[in-house]
C-alpha cells in the first residue's frame, strides 16, 4: 500500500496553500509547457494525416479537390484553422525553447522566463494572423 | 509491501553496441523541427495570409503553385520532414502510455504504416500532378492551361 504508507509520512500540520507535490516541476511552467507541447503535437499529427489525403484529391479531379477544399472555407472550419494555427505556432516556439534549454546552460536556468517569452510571441503572432484570417473567412 | 522501482529505471536496458537510434531520433526531432518552422510558417503565410487567404485556395491555386519546382520541392520536403517528425513524436507517446507487448507493437506498426503510405502518396501526387487535365472545365484550371 504505497499510497497510505506515504500518507502517514507527511507532516500533520501543513501550511494551507502549499503547491501540490511541492516540487519545482509539478503544476509549474515546465509541466504546462510539456503538456501543451504533447496536446498540440498530437492534434497537428492527426490534422496532417487528413491534410495529405485531402490535398491528394488534386490527382483525382479539379471538381473533387474543390468540393473538399470548399469545406475548409466555411465559418466553422475557419475557426478550426485559428485553433490549428494556434497549436502550430505554440509547438514551433516551444520547440525552439526546448532546443535552447537542451543546448544552452543559461536557457536551462531560465526556462521559466523562456516559457513566458513563448507565450508572448504566440500572442503577437496570433494577433497578426487571426484578424486577417477571420476577415477572409467571414467576408468575400 | 510492494517493491516500487525507481521512477527512471528503463523497461529495457540501453543498447551497448551498434547505432544509437534513440540518440539520432532525438537529434532528428530538433533538426527537422527547426527546418519545419521555416517550411510551415512559409506555407501558412502564402496559403492563409496573402491575398484572400483560405478563400483563394482551389485546384487552380494548387496547380499554379506546383507549376514551379520551387513549391514542389518545398511541399515534398515539408511532407517528409513533418510525417517522420509527427510519427516519431507519436512513438514517444506510445512508449509513455503503453507497456512493451502486442498492443505497443500494433500501435507503432500503425504509425509507421501511416507515415510510409502518406509519404509515398504525397510524393507521387506532387510529382505526377497534371495541372491541366484533359476534359476539365477551363474555369476550374490554372490560367496558363491552353484553351481546348
Amino acid at each position: 500500500m504505497p499510497e497510505t504508507s506515504a500518507g502517514t509520512l507527511t507532516a500533520p500540520a501543513k501550511p494551507a496553500k502549499q503547491k501540490p507535490g511541492g516540487t519545482l516541476y509539478r503544476g509549474r511552467e515546465g509541466m504546462w509547457s510539456w503538456v501543451l507541447h504533447r496536446i498540440t503535437g498530437v492534434a497537428i499529427f492527426f490534422f496532417l494525416l487528413v491534410h495529405v489525403l485531402d490535398t491528394a484529391l488534386v490527382r483525382v479531379s479539379p471538381e473533387a479537390y474543390n468540393a473538399v477544399i470548399g469545406t475548409y472555407q466555411t465559418p466553422i472550419m475557419g475557426l478550426g484553422e485559428v485553433a490549428l494555427v494556434g497549436a502550430i505556432v505554440f509547438h514551433a516556439f516551444n520547440g525552439l525553447r526546448i532546443i535552447l534549454v537542451d543546448f544552452w546552460a543559461w536557457a536551462t536556468r531560465h526556462q521559466r522566463v523562456l516559457f513566458y517569452i513563448v507565450i508572448a510571441l504566440w500572442v503577437v503572432t496570433m494577433l497578426a494572423f487571426v484578424p486577417r484570417h477571420l476577415i477572409n473567412v467571414f467576408s468575400h | 509491501m510492494t517493491a516500487i522501482e525507481a521512477p527512471r529505471s528503463p523497461v529495457r536496458p540501453a543498447r551497448k553496441r551498434g547505432v544509437n537510434w534513440e540518440k539520432w531520433g532525438w537529434i532528428y526531432m530538433r533538426a527537422s523541427g527547426v527546418v519545419l518552422i521555416v517550411l510551415i510558417f512559409g506555407h501558412l503565410f502564402v496559403n492563409l495570409m496573402v491575398g484572400e487567404g483560405v478563400k483563394a485556395i482551389d485546384f487552380g491555386f494548387v496547380g499554379g503553385k506546383w507549376a514551379d519546382p520551387f513549391w514542389q520541392w518545398w511541399d515534398v520536403l515539408m511532407l517528409w520532414l513533418a510525417l517522420i517528425h509527427g510519427a516519431n513524436g507519436m512513438r514517444t507517446l506510445v512508449n509513455d502510455y503503453t507497456s512493451p507487448g502486442a498492443v505497443q507493437k500494433v500501435l507503432k506498426g500503425a504509425l509507421a504504416a501511416a507515415a510510409v503510405v502518406l509519404i509515398v502518396l504525397g510524393t507521387l501526387v506532387v510529382f505526377t500532378f497534371d495541372p491541366c487535365p484533359a476534359g476539365s472545365p477551363a474555369d476550374l484550371l490554372p490560367s496558363f492551361c491552353p484553351a481546348v
